[in-house]
Protein backbone atom coordinates (compact mmCIF):
# COMPACT_ATOMS: atom_id res chain seq x y z
CA UNK A 1 0.00 0.00 0.00
CA UNK A 2 2.87 2.36 0.83
CA UNK A 3 4.21 1.69 -2.65
CA UNK A 4 0.88 2.61 -4.20
CA UNK A 5 0.68 5.84 -2.20
CA UNK A 6 4.22 6.81 -3.19
CA UNK A 7 3.49 6.10 -6.86
CA UNK A 8 0.32 8.12 -6.59
CA UNK A 9 2.26 10.98 -4.97
CA UNK A 10 4.84 10.96 -7.75
CA UNK A 11 2.05 11.13 -10.31
CA UNK A 12 1.09 14.50 -8.82
CA UNK A 13 4.15 16.10 -10.34
CA UNK A 14 3.40 15.63 -14.07
CA UNK A 15 -0.27 16.56 -13.54
CA UNK A 16 0.62 19.72 -11.67
CA UNK A 17 3.19 20.66 -14.31
CA UNK A 18 0.56 19.98 -16.97
CA UNK A 19 -2.03 22.18 -15.29
CA UNK A 20 0.54 24.97 -15.00
CA UNK A 21 1.38 24.46 -18.67
CA UNK A 22 -2.25 24.89 -19.77
CA UNK A 23 -2.58 28.00 -17.62
CA UNK A 24 0.74 29.30 -18.95
CA UNK A 25 -0.37 28.77 -22.54
CA UNK A 26 -3.67 30.53 -21.93
CA UNK A 27 -2.50 33.47 -19.85
CA UNK A 28 1.07 34.01 -21.05
CA UNK A 29 0.96 32.98 -24.71
CA UNK A 30 -2.60 33.37 -26.00
CA UNK A 31 -3.54 36.37 -23.88
CA UNK A 32 -0.64 38.41 -25.26
CA UNK A 33 0.97 41.55 -23.93
CA UNK A 34 -1.32 43.50 -21.58
CA UNK A 35 0.86 46.57 -21.12
CA UNK A 36 -0.82 48.63 -23.82
CA UNK A 37 -4.24 47.95 -22.30
CA UNK A 38 -3.07 48.62 -18.76
CA UNK A 39 -1.37 51.94 -19.44
CA UNK A 40 -3.88 53.36 -21.86
CA UNK A 41 -3.13 54.99 -25.19
CA UNK A 42 -0.87 57.76 -23.83
CA UNK A 43 1.80 55.38 -22.57
CA UNK A 44 5.41 56.11 -23.36
CA UNK A 45 7.80 53.43 -24.48
CA UNK A 46 9.77 53.78 -21.24
CA UNK A 47 6.66 53.24 -19.14
CA UNK A 48 5.81 50.14 -21.13
CA UNK A 49 9.27 48.67 -20.64
CA UNK A 50 9.10 49.39 -16.93
CA UNK A 51 5.68 47.76 -16.56
CA UNK A 52 6.78 44.75 -18.57
CA UNK A 53 9.62 44.31 -16.14
CA UNK A 54 7.26 44.60 -13.17
CA UNK A 55 4.95 41.97 -14.58
CA UNK A 56 7.83 39.64 -15.43
CA UNK A 57 7.08 39.77 -19.14
CA UNK A 58 10.67 40.51 -20.15
CA UNK A 59 11.72 37.08 -18.95
CA UNK A 60 12.08 34.18 -21.36
CA UNK A 61 9.07 31.92 -21.85
CA UNK A 62 10.70 29.12 -19.86
CA UNK A 63 11.22 31.47 -16.93
CA UNK A 64 7.64 32.67 -17.20
CA UNK A 65 6.45 29.06 -17.13
CA UNK A 66 8.44 28.36 -13.99
CA UNK A 67 6.94 31.48 -12.42
CA UNK A 68 3.52 29.88 -12.90
CA UNK A 69 4.75 26.61 -11.36
CA UNK A 70 6.32 28.48 -8.47
CA UNK A 71 3.10 30.34 -7.73
CA UNK A 72 1.30 26.98 -7.44
CA UNK A 73 3.53 26.19 -4.45
CA UNK A 74 4.07 29.59 -2.85
CA UNK A 75 0.58 31.00 -3.54
CA UNK A 76 2.30 34.24 -4.37
CA UNK A 77 0.22 35.43 -7.30
CA UNK A 78 1.32 39.03 -7.48
CA UNK A 79 -1.07 41.97 -7.49
CA UNK A 80 -4.48 42.51 -8.97
CA UNK A 81 -4.59 44.86 -11.95
CA UNK A 82 -7.78 46.59 -10.94
CA UNK A 83 -7.68 46.77 -7.14
CA UNK A 84 -3.84 46.75 -6.88
CA UNK A 85 -4.13 44.53 -3.81
CA UNK A 86 -2.09 41.43 -3.21
CA UNK A 87 -4.05 38.54 -4.68
CA UNK A 88 -3.26 36.03 -1.94
CA UNK A 89 -4.70 38.50 0.59
CA UNK A 90 -7.82 39.02 -1.50
CA UNK A 91 -8.31 35.28 -1.67
CA UNK A 92 -7.82 34.81 2.06
CA UNK A 93 -10.40 37.48 2.77
CA UNK A 94 -12.84 36.10 0.20
CA UNK A 95 -12.65 32.54 1.45
CA UNK A 96 -14.51 33.34 4.65
CA UNK A 97 -17.82 34.60 3.20
CA UNK A 98 -17.70 31.86 0.54
CA UNK A 99 -17.30 29.11 3.09
CA UNK A 100 -19.98 30.60 5.36
CA UNK A 101 -22.36 30.18 2.46
CA UNK A 102 -21.26 26.94 0.85
CA UNK A 103 -20.00 24.73 3.66
CA UNK A 104 -23.19 24.41 5.77
CA UNK A 105 -25.32 24.24 2.63
CA UNK A 106 -23.06 21.57 1.14
CA UNK A 107 -23.20 19.38 4.25
CA UNK A 108 -26.98 19.66 4.56
CA UNK A 109 -27.44 19.00 0.83
CA UNK A 110 -25.27 15.87 0.95
CA UNK A 111 -27.05 14.39 3.98
CA UNK A 112 -30.49 15.18 2.55
CA UNK A 113 -29.59 13.70 -0.82
CA UNK A 114 -28.23 10.53 0.73
CA UNK A 115 -31.39 10.02 2.82
CA UNK A 116 -33.64 10.64 -0.18
CA UNK A 117 -31.54 8.32 -2.35
CA UNK A 118 -31.74 5.55 0.26
CA UNK A 119 -35.51 5.90 0.56
CA UNK A 120 -35.90 5.92 -3.21
CA UNK A 121 -33.60 2.92 -3.63
CA UNK A 122 -35.53 1.02 -0.94
CA UNK A 123 -38.82 1.61 -2.78
CA UNK A 124 -37.27 1.22 -6.24
CA UNK A 125 -39.75 0.85 -9.04
CA UNK A 126 -42.63 2.04 -6.85
CA UNK A 127 -44.54 5.30 -7.10
CA UNK A 128 -42.30 7.36 -4.84
CA UNK A 129 -39.20 6.29 -6.79
CA UNK A 130 -40.75 7.36 -10.06
CA UNK A 131 -41.99 10.62 -8.55
CA UNK A 132 -38.58 11.58 -7.11
CA UNK A 133 -36.83 10.62 -10.35
CA UNK A 134 -39.13 12.82 -12.41
CA UNK A 135 -38.69 15.63 -9.89
CA UNK A 136 -34.89 15.34 -10.04
CA UNK A 137 -34.67 15.23 -13.81
CA UNK A 138 -37.05 18.17 -14.14
CA UNK A 139 -35.15 19.99 -11.40
CA UNK A 140 -31.79 19.74 -13.13
CA UNK A 141 -33.33 20.90 -16.41
CA UNK A 142 -34.23 24.34 -15.06
CA UNK A 143 -31.49 26.94 -15.26
CA UNK A 144 -29.77 27.79 -11.97
CA UNK A 145 -30.38 31.43 -12.90
CA UNK A 146 -34.13 30.89 -12.88
CA UNK A 147 -34.07 29.37 -9.39
CA UNK A 148 -32.02 32.22 -8.02
CA UNK A 149 -34.14 34.94 -9.60
CA UNK A 150 -37.38 33.28 -8.55
CA UNK A 151 -36.37 32.69 -4.92
CA UNK A 152 -34.75 36.07 -4.50
CA UNK A 153 -37.75 37.83 -5.98
CA UNK A 154 -40.40 36.06 -3.94
CA UNK A 155 -38.77 35.20 -0.61
CA UNK A 156 -36.48 38.18 -0.20
CA UNK A 157 -38.05 41.01 -2.22
CA UNK A 158 -41.79 40.28 -2.20
CA UNK A 159 -42.31 38.58 1.17
CA UNK A 160 -39.25 40.05 2.91
CA UNK A 161 -38.42 36.83 4.77
CA UNK A 162 -34.71 37.06 4.00
CA UNK A 163 -32.06 39.67 3.31
CA UNK A 164 -31.97 40.56 -0.39
CA UNK A 165 -28.21 41.04 -0.50
CA UNK A 166 -25.10 41.87 1.46
CA UNK A 167 -22.95 40.20 4.08
CA UNK A 168 -21.76 40.70 7.65
CA UNK A 169 -18.71 39.10 9.20
CA UNK A 170 -18.77 37.15 12.47
CA UNK A 171 -20.75 34.16 13.65
CA UNK A 172 -24.40 34.73 14.13
CA UNK A 173 -24.38 37.91 12.05
CA UNK A 174 -23.84 36.24 8.69
CA UNK A 175 -26.70 33.76 9.04
CA UNK A 176 -29.54 35.98 7.74
CA UNK A 177 -27.43 36.84 4.70
CA UNK A 178 -26.48 33.30 3.76
CA UNK A 179 -29.80 31.64 4.65
CA UNK A 180 -31.60 32.14 1.35
CA UNK A 181 -28.61 31.57 -0.95
CA UNK A 182 -27.86 28.50 1.18
CA UNK A 183 -31.36 27.16 0.64
CA UNK A 184 -31.04 27.73 -3.10
CA UNK A 185 -27.64 25.97 -3.03
CA UNK A 186 -29.28 22.95 -1.36
CA UNK A 187 -32.13 22.86 -3.87
CA UNK A 188 -29.69 23.12 -6.78
CA UNK A 189 -27.60 20.26 -5.37
CA UNK A 190 -30.46 17.88 -4.60
CA UNK A 191 -31.26 16.94 -8.21
CA UNK A 192 -27.81 15.83 -9.40
CA UNK A 193 -26.84 14.39 -5.99
CA UNK A 194 -29.93 12.22 -5.56
CA UNK A 195 -29.62 10.93 -9.12
CA UNK A 196 -25.97 9.99 -8.63
CA UNK A 197 -26.44 8.42 -5.20
CA UNK A 198 -29.46 6.43 -6.38
CA UNK A 199 -27.52 5.00 -9.36
CA UNK A 200 -24.60 4.04 -7.13
CA UNK A 201 -26.83 2.37 -4.55
CA UNK A 202 -28.80 0.50 -7.22
CA UNK A 203 -25.53 -0.74 -8.76
CA UNK A 204 -24.77 -2.40 -5.44
CA UNK A 205 -28.26 -3.78 -4.88
CA UNK A 206 -27.89 -6.18 -7.81
CA UNK A 207 -24.60 -7.66 -6.53
CA UNK A 208 -24.31 -11.27 -5.41
CA UNK A 209 -23.56 -10.44 -1.79
CA UNK A 210 -26.95 -8.81 -1.46
CA UNK A 211 -28.61 -11.99 -2.65
CA UNK A 212 -26.57 -13.96 -0.14
CA UNK A 213 -27.54 -11.59 2.65
CA UNK A 214 -31.17 -11.95 1.68
CA UNK A 215 -30.86 -15.72 1.48
CA UNK A 216 -29.61 -15.90 5.02
CA UNK A 217 -32.71 -14.07 6.14
CA UNK A 218 -31.69 -10.45 6.68
CA UNK A 219 -34.39 -7.85 6.24
CA UNK A 220 -34.25 -5.57 3.23
CA UNK A 221 -33.74 -2.53 5.42
CA UNK A 222 -30.74 -3.91 7.28
CA UNK A 223 -29.20 -5.11 4.00
CA UNK A 224 -29.58 -1.60 2.60
CA UNK A 225 -28.11 0.16 5.60
CA UNK A 226 -25.45 -2.34 6.65
CA UNK A 227 -24.21 -3.88 3.41
CA UNK A 228 -25.23 -1.80 0.44
CA UNK A 229 -24.60 1.62 1.94
CA UNK A 230 -21.14 0.64 3.15
CA UNK A 231 -20.10 -0.50 -0.32
CA UNK A 232 -21.75 2.41 -2.08
CA UNK A 233 -19.97 4.81 0.23
CA UNK A 234 -16.72 4.62 -1.76
CA UNK A 235 -18.02 6.26 -4.95
CA UNK A 236 -20.20 8.55 -2.86
CA UNK A 237 -17.23 9.84 -0.85
CA UNK A 238 -15.23 10.39 -4.04
CA UNK A 239 -18.10 12.32 -5.58
CA UNK A 240 -18.49 14.45 -2.47
CA UNK A 241 -14.80 15.25 -1.95
CA UNK A 242 -14.22 16.13 -5.59
CA UNK A 243 -16.83 18.87 -5.22
CA UNK A 244 -14.90 20.72 -2.52
CA UNK A 245 -12.87 22.93 -4.94
CA UNK A 246 -16.19 24.25 -6.16
CA UNK A 247 -17.06 25.21 -2.58
CA UNK A 248 -13.93 27.29 -2.27
CA UNK A 249 -14.73 28.91 -5.57
CA UNK A 250 -17.96 29.78 -3.89
CA UNK A 251 -21.26 29.51 -5.56
CA UNK A 252 -20.27 31.92 -8.29
CA UNK A 253 -23.77 32.90 -9.34
CA UNK A 254 -25.24 32.93 -5.85
CA UNK A 255 -22.56 35.27 -4.56
CA UNK A 256 -23.12 37.48 -7.56
CA UNK A 257 -26.89 37.75 -7.06
CA UNK A 258 -26.70 38.20 -3.30
CA UNK A 259 -23.66 40.52 -3.32
CA UNK A 260 -21.66 38.27 -1.01
CA UNK A 261 -18.01 39.39 -1.10
CA UNK A 262 -16.61 35.86 -1.48
CA UNK A 263 -14.31 34.21 -3.96
CA UNK A 264 -17.06 33.79 -6.52
CA UNK A 265 -17.68 37.52 -6.32
CA UNK A 266 -13.95 38.24 -6.66
CA UNK A 267 -13.78 35.98 -9.71
CA UNK A 268 -16.73 37.65 -11.41
CA UNK A 269 -15.45 41.16 -10.65
CA UNK A 270 -12.10 40.18 -12.12
CA UNK A 271 -13.93 38.83 -15.13
CA UNK A 272 -15.76 42.10 -15.69
CA UNK A 273 -12.62 44.21 -15.34
CA UNK A 274 -10.42 41.80 -17.37
CA UNK A 275 -8.25 41.35 -14.30
CA UNK A 276 -6.19 38.45 -15.68
CA UNK A 277 -3.89 37.77 -12.70
CA UNK A 278 -6.85 37.23 -10.37
CA UNK A 279 -8.53 34.74 -12.73
CA UNK A 280 -5.16 33.05 -13.25
CA UNK A 281 -4.66 32.79 -9.49
CA UNK A 282 -8.14 31.35 -8.98
CA UNK A 283 -7.54 28.80 -11.75
CA UNK A 284 -4.21 27.70 -10.25
CA UNK A 285 -5.54 27.60 -6.70
CA UNK A 286 -8.66 25.60 -7.52
CA UNK A 287 -6.65 23.15 -9.65
CA UNK A 288 -4.08 22.57 -6.90
CA UNK A 289 -6.91 21.95 -4.48
CA UNK A 290 -8.58 19.55 -6.90
CA UNK A 291 -5.35 17.60 -7.41
CA UNK A 292 -4.70 17.30 -3.68
CA UNK A 293 -8.25 16.21 -2.96
CA UNK A 294 -8.25 13.56 -5.66
CA UNK A 295 -5.00 12.26 -4.16
CA UNK A 296 -6.73 12.19 -0.80
CA UNK A 297 -9.69 10.20 -2.15
CA UNK A 298 -7.37 7.72 -3.86
CA UNK A 299 -5.53 7.13 -0.60
CA UNK A 300 -8.85 6.81 1.20
CA UNK A 301 -9.73 4.14 -1.34
CA UNK A 302 -6.80 1.97 -0.33
CA UNK A 303 -8.07 1.94 3.23
CA UNK A 304 -11.68 1.32 2.29
CA UNK A 305 -11.04 -1.27 -0.42
CA UNK A 306 -7.97 -3.52 -0.01
CA UNK A 307 -8.26 -4.67 -3.64
CA UNK A 308 -6.96 -1.30 -4.87
CA UNK A 309 -3.38 -1.91 -3.73
CA UNK A 310 -3.13 -5.01 -5.92
CA UNK A 311 -3.11 -2.87 -9.04
CA UNK B 1 -36.51 -16.32 -37.03
CA UNK B 2 -34.93 -13.20 -38.39
CA UNK B 3 -32.31 -11.65 -36.13
CA UNK B 4 -32.74 -7.95 -35.48
CA UNK B 5 -29.65 -5.76 -35.43
CA UNK B 6 -28.69 -3.91 -32.26
CA UNK B 7 -29.61 -0.58 -33.80
CA UNK B 8 -33.00 -1.68 -35.09
CA UNK B 9 -33.69 -3.32 -31.76
CA UNK B 10 -32.70 -0.16 -29.92
CA UNK B 11 -34.72 2.09 -32.20
CA UNK B 12 -37.76 -0.14 -31.71
CA UNK B 13 -37.47 0.11 -27.96
CA UNK B 14 -36.88 3.84 -28.10
CA UNK B 15 -40.07 4.43 -30.09
CA UNK B 16 -42.09 2.21 -27.77
CA UNK B 17 -40.93 4.26 -24.78
CA UNK B 18 -43.38 7.17 -24.83
CA UNK B 19 -41.14 9.54 -22.86
CA UNK B 20 -38.13 8.87 -25.04
CA UNK B 21 -40.14 9.23 -28.22
CA UNK B 22 -41.60 12.53 -26.99
CA UNK B 23 -38.10 13.74 -26.14
CA UNK B 24 -36.90 12.82 -29.60
CA UNK B 25 -39.74 14.87 -31.11
CA UNK B 26 -38.84 17.85 -28.90
CA UNK B 27 -35.17 17.65 -29.90
CA UNK B 28 -36.06 17.39 -33.58
CA UNK B 29 -38.43 20.37 -33.31
CA UNK B 30 -35.74 22.49 -31.67
CA UNK B 31 -33.26 21.43 -34.34
CA UNK B 32 -35.75 22.41 -37.04
CA UNK B 33 -36.31 25.83 -35.42
CA UNK B 34 -32.54 26.32 -35.17
CA UNK B 35 -31.99 25.39 -38.82
CA UNK B 36 -34.85 27.60 -40.03
CA UNK B 37 -33.58 30.47 -37.92
CA UNK B 38 -29.99 30.01 -39.11
CA UNK B 39 -31.05 29.91 -42.76
CA UNK B 40 -33.06 33.09 -42.37
CA UNK B 41 -36.57 31.70 -42.75
CA UNK B 42 -37.77 32.64 -39.25
CA UNK B 43 -36.79 34.95 -36.40
CA UNK B 44 -34.76 37.27 -38.64
CA UNK B 45 -36.74 40.29 -37.50
CA UNK B 46 -36.13 39.82 -33.77
CA UNK B 47 -34.75 43.36 -33.56
CA UNK B 48 -37.92 44.89 -35.06
CA UNK B 49 -40.20 46.93 -32.88
CA UNK B 50 -43.58 45.26 -33.20
CA UNK B 51 -45.62 46.95 -30.50
CA UNK B 52 -45.62 48.94 -27.28
CA UNK B 53 -42.86 48.28 -24.79
CA UNK B 54 -43.27 45.61 -22.11
CA UNK B 55 -46.63 44.23 -23.21
CA UNK B 56 -47.80 41.24 -21.19
CA UNK B 57 -48.27 37.95 -23.05
CA UNK B 58 -51.48 37.86 -25.02
CA UNK B 59 -53.05 36.45 -28.13
CA UNK B 60 -51.05 38.74 -30.40
CA UNK B 61 -47.62 38.40 -28.74
CA UNK B 62 -47.54 34.97 -27.14
CA UNK B 63 -44.62 35.72 -24.87
CA UNK B 64 -45.20 39.49 -24.66
CA UNK B 65 -42.78 42.21 -25.73
CA UNK B 66 -39.55 43.51 -24.20
CA UNK B 67 -38.55 47.02 -23.20
CA UNK B 68 -37.92 48.04 -26.82
CA UNK B 69 -41.24 46.60 -27.95
CA UNK B 70 -39.62 43.57 -29.56
CA UNK B 71 -41.46 40.27 -29.68
CA UNK B 72 -40.14 38.00 -26.93
CA UNK B 73 -41.27 34.86 -28.76
CA UNK B 74 -39.12 35.75 -31.77
CA UNK B 75 -36.20 36.39 -29.44
CA UNK B 76 -36.73 32.96 -27.87
CA UNK B 77 -36.64 31.40 -31.35
CA UNK B 78 -33.42 33.23 -32.10
CA UNK B 79 -32.01 32.05 -28.76
CA UNK B 80 -32.87 28.50 -29.81
CA UNK B 81 -30.50 28.87 -32.73
CA UNK B 82 -27.69 30.06 -30.45
CA UNK B 83 -28.27 27.30 -27.90
CA UNK B 84 -28.49 24.50 -30.45
CA UNK B 85 -25.45 25.79 -32.34
CA UNK B 86 -23.43 25.73 -29.12
CA UNK B 87 -24.51 22.13 -28.46
CA UNK B 88 -23.68 21.10 -32.02
CA UNK B 89 -20.31 22.85 -32.23
CA UNK B 90 -19.28 21.48 -28.84
CA UNK B 91 -20.09 17.98 -30.07
CA UNK B 92 -18.23 18.58 -33.34
CA UNK B 93 -15.11 19.61 -31.42
CA UNK B 94 -15.36 17.12 -28.57
CA UNK B 95 -16.25 13.94 -30.50
CA UNK B 96 -13.29 13.79 -32.93
CA UNK B 97 -10.77 14.67 -30.20
CA UNK B 98 -12.31 12.49 -27.50
CA UNK B 99 -12.89 9.46 -29.72
CA UNK B 100 -9.50 9.53 -31.45
CA UNK B 101 -7.47 10.05 -28.29
CA UNK B 102 -9.57 7.59 -26.28
CA UNK B 103 -9.33 4.92 -28.97
CA UNK B 104 -5.57 5.34 -29.41
CA UNK B 105 -4.95 5.26 -25.66
CA UNK B 106 -7.09 2.19 -25.12
CA UNK B 107 -5.79 0.28 -28.13
CA UNK B 108 -2.06 0.90 -27.99
CA UNK B 109 -1.54 1.13 -24.24
CA UNK B 110 2.06 1.75 -23.16
CA UNK B 111 3.44 5.25 -23.43
CA UNK B 112 0.61 6.39 -25.76
CA UNK B 113 -1.86 5.51 -23.03
CA UNK B 114 0.30 7.13 -20.37
CA UNK B 115 0.51 10.33 -22.34
CA UNK B 116 -3.19 10.57 -23.19
CA UNK B 117 -4.22 9.64 -19.65
CA UNK B 118 -1.94 12.37 -18.38
CA UNK B 119 -3.46 14.80 -20.85
CA UNK B 120 -7.06 14.25 -19.81
CA UNK B 121 -6.20 14.04 -16.12
CA UNK B 122 -4.55 17.43 -16.48
CA UNK B 123 -7.55 18.94 -18.24
CA UNK B 124 -9.99 17.52 -15.72
CA UNK B 125 -7.88 18.85 -12.84
CA UNK B 126 -8.81 22.42 -13.67
CA UNK B 127 -12.34 22.96 -12.38
CA UNK B 128 -14.64 23.23 -15.37
CA UNK B 129 -16.00 26.66 -14.59
CA UNK B 130 -12.52 28.16 -14.19
CA UNK B 131 -11.38 26.71 -17.53
CA UNK B 132 -14.55 27.97 -19.24
CA UNK B 133 -14.16 31.46 -17.77
CA UNK B 134 -10.44 31.63 -18.54
CA UNK B 135 -10.78 30.54 -22.16
CA UNK B 136 -13.73 32.80 -22.97
CA UNK B 137 -12.07 35.77 -21.27
CA UNK B 138 -8.75 35.29 -23.07
CA UNK B 139 -10.18 34.59 -26.51
CA UNK B 140 -12.49 37.57 -26.14
CA UNK B 141 -16.23 37.67 -25.60
CA UNK B 142 -18.39 36.09 -28.24
CA UNK B 143 -19.99 32.89 -29.37
CA UNK B 144 -16.81 31.57 -30.96
CA UNK B 145 -15.02 31.59 -27.61
CA UNK B 146 -17.94 29.72 -26.07
CA UNK B 147 -17.61 26.99 -28.73
CA UNK B 148 -13.88 26.63 -28.10
CA UNK B 149 -14.19 26.71 -24.32
CA UNK B 150 -16.94 24.10 -24.21
CA UNK B 151 -15.20 21.95 -26.81
CA UNK B 152 -11.96 22.09 -24.84
CA UNK B 153 -13.65 20.95 -21.66
CA UNK B 154 -16.08 18.33 -22.92
CA UNK B 155 -13.81 15.92 -24.83
CA UNK B 156 -12.39 14.69 -21.52
CA UNK B 157 -15.31 12.54 -20.35
CA UNK B 158 -15.78 11.02 -23.79
CA UNK B 159 -12.07 10.23 -24.09
CA UNK B 160 -12.06 8.43 -20.74
CA UNK B 161 -15.19 6.41 -21.57
CA UNK B 162 -13.95 5.40 -25.04
CA UNK B 163 -10.55 4.40 -23.66
CA UNK B 164 -12.18 2.12 -21.09
CA UNK B 165 -14.45 0.50 -23.69
CA UNK B 166 -11.64 -0.03 -26.21
CA UNK B 167 -9.49 -1.70 -23.55
CA UNK B 168 -12.33 -4.15 -22.93
CA UNK B 169 -12.84 -4.84 -26.62
CA UNK B 170 -9.29 -5.18 -27.91
CA UNK B 171 -8.74 -8.66 -26.38
CA UNK B 172 -12.06 -10.03 -27.63
CA UNK B 173 -12.14 -12.91 -30.11
CA UNK B 174 -13.53 -10.88 -33.00
CA UNK B 175 -10.58 -8.50 -32.84
CA UNK B 176 -8.14 -11.39 -32.59
CA UNK B 177 -9.85 -12.96 -35.60
CA UNK B 178 -9.53 -9.74 -37.54
CA UNK B 179 -5.82 -9.71 -36.70
CA UNK B 180 -5.43 -13.37 -37.68
CA UNK B 181 -6.69 -12.76 -41.20
CA UNK B 182 -4.16 -9.97 -41.58
CA UNK B 183 -6.10 -6.87 -40.51
CA UNK B 184 -3.89 -3.93 -39.66
CA UNK B 185 -4.03 -2.07 -36.38
CA UNK B 186 -5.88 0.73 -38.12
CA UNK B 187 -8.42 -1.70 -39.51
CA UNK B 188 -8.91 -3.48 -36.20
CA UNK B 189 -9.37 -0.24 -34.32
CA UNK B 190 -11.51 1.79 -36.69
CA UNK B 191 -13.42 -0.86 -38.68
CA UNK B 192 -13.92 -3.47 -35.98
CA UNK B 193 -13.75 -1.95 -32.51
CA UNK B 194 -15.13 1.57 -33.02
CA UNK B 195 -18.56 0.53 -34.37
CA UNK B 196 -18.93 -1.48 -31.18
CA UNK B 197 -18.41 1.52 -28.95
CA UNK B 198 -20.54 3.99 -30.93
CA UNK B 199 -23.32 3.74 -28.38
CA UNK B 200 -21.03 5.39 -25.82
CA UNK B 201 -20.59 8.35 -28.17
CA UNK B 202 -24.32 8.72 -28.74
CA UNK B 203 -25.28 8.50 -25.05
CA UNK B 204 -22.52 10.87 -24.04
CA UNK B 205 -23.34 13.39 -26.75
CA UNK B 206 -26.95 13.56 -25.67
CA UNK B 207 -25.89 14.41 -22.12
CA UNK B 208 -23.09 16.76 -23.28
CA UNK B 209 -25.56 18.62 -25.45
CA UNK B 210 -27.71 19.63 -22.50
CA UNK B 211 -24.64 20.56 -20.49
CA UNK B 212 -23.47 22.79 -23.34
CA UNK B 213 -26.85 24.50 -23.54
CA UNK B 214 -26.91 25.13 -19.79
CA UNK B 215 -23.33 26.44 -19.87
CA UNK B 216 -24.04 28.76 -22.79
CA UNK B 217 -26.92 30.31 -20.86
CA UNK B 218 -24.70 30.95 -17.85
CA UNK B 219 -21.75 32.24 -19.91
CA UNK B 220 -24.04 34.55 -21.88
CA UNK B 221 -25.59 35.73 -18.63
CA UNK B 222 -22.09 36.60 -17.39
CA UNK B 223 -21.61 38.61 -20.58
CA UNK B 224 -19.07 36.21 -22.08
CA UNK B 225 -21.30 34.71 -24.76
CA UNK B 226 -23.12 36.20 -27.74
CA UNK B 227 -22.86 39.94 -28.17
CA UNK B 228 -25.57 42.12 -29.62
CA UNK B 229 -28.01 39.28 -30.26
CA UNK B 230 -30.57 37.72 -27.96
CA UNK B 231 -29.76 34.39 -26.34
CA UNK B 232 -31.60 32.73 -23.49
CA UNK B 233 -28.80 33.82 -21.15
CA UNK B 234 -28.91 37.50 -22.10
CA UNK B 235 -32.71 37.44 -21.86
CA UNK B 236 -32.44 36.15 -18.29
CA UNK B 237 -29.88 38.87 -17.62
CA UNK B 238 -32.37 41.50 -18.84
CA UNK B 239 -35.08 39.95 -16.71
CA UNK B 240 -32.98 40.39 -13.58
CA UNK B 241 -33.75 44.10 -13.58
CA UNK B 242 -37.28 43.85 -14.96
CA UNK B 243 -38.53 41.40 -12.37
CA UNK B 244 -38.97 43.97 -9.61
CA UNK B 245 -41.34 45.85 -11.92
CA UNK B 246 -43.40 42.71 -12.37
CA UNK B 247 -42.19 41.93 -15.88
CA UNK B 248 -41.73 38.18 -15.78
CA UNK B 249 -42.33 37.03 -19.35
CA UNK B 250 -38.82 37.38 -20.69
CA UNK B 251 -37.50 35.22 -17.84
CA UNK B 252 -40.36 32.74 -18.22
CA UNK B 253 -39.95 32.48 -21.99
CA UNK B 254 -36.21 31.85 -21.91
CA UNK B 255 -36.41 29.52 -18.90
CA UNK B 256 -39.24 27.47 -20.37
CA UNK B 257 -37.58 27.16 -23.77
CA UNK B 258 -34.40 25.96 -22.12
CA UNK B 259 -36.19 23.68 -19.67
CA UNK B 260 -38.00 21.79 -22.41
CA UNK B 261 -34.94 21.04 -24.53
CA UNK B 262 -32.63 20.23 -21.61
CA UNK B 263 -35.28 17.93 -20.15
CA UNK B 264 -35.65 16.24 -23.53
CA UNK B 265 -31.89 15.65 -23.83
CA UNK B 266 -31.75 14.32 -20.27
CA UNK B 267 -34.61 11.89 -20.83
CA UNK B 268 -33.25 10.91 -24.22
CA UNK B 269 -29.79 10.28 -22.77
CA UNK B 270 -31.24 8.02 -20.10
CA UNK B 271 -33.45 6.19 -22.59
CA UNK B 272 -30.55 5.76 -25.02
CA UNK B 273 -28.45 4.28 -22.26
CA UNK B 274 -31.19 1.81 -21.38
CA UNK B 275 -31.80 0.81 -24.98
CA UNK B 276 -28.21 0.77 -26.29
CA UNK B 277 -26.25 -0.57 -23.35
CA UNK B 278 -26.46 -4.33 -23.75
CA UNK B 279 -25.44 -4.91 -20.16
CA UNK B 280 -28.65 -3.39 -18.92
CA UNK B 281 -30.82 -5.34 -21.34
CA UNK B 282 -33.79 -6.91 -19.64
CA UNK B 283 -33.09 -5.31 -16.29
Amino acid sequence: MIKYIIRRLLYLIPVLLGVCFIIFILFNLVAGDPTAVLLGKNATAAQMIELREQLGLNKTLTEQYFDVVKSAFTFNFGHSWSTKQEISQMILRGAYPSLCLTLPAFIVATIFSLIIALVVAFYRGKGIDLFIRILCIAGVSISALAYILFFQYFFAFKFGWFEISGFEYGFPNFIPFVALPGIIFIILSLGPDVRFFRTVILDEIYQDYVRTARAKGLSDLSILLKHVLRNALIPIITYVIIQVPYLILGALLLENFFSIPGLGGITLNALNSSDFPVIKAMAILSSVLYILLSLFTDILYTFADPRVKLK
Amino acid sequence: MKEKSLWKDALGRLIKDKWAFGSLIVVLTYSLIAVLSASGVIAQDWAKEVGASNLAPGSEYWFGTDIFGRDVFTKVLHGTKIAMSVGLMTALIAIPIGVTLGALAGYYGGWVDDFITWLYTTFSSIPNIMLLISITMILGKGIFSVYVALGATSWVTLCRLIRGEVIKHKEREYVQAAGAIGGSHFRKLFIHILPNVTHIIIINTSLQFQFAIKSEVILSYLGLGVQGEPSWGTMIDDAKLELTRGIWWQLAGATFAMFLVVLAFNLLGDALRDSLDPKLKGK
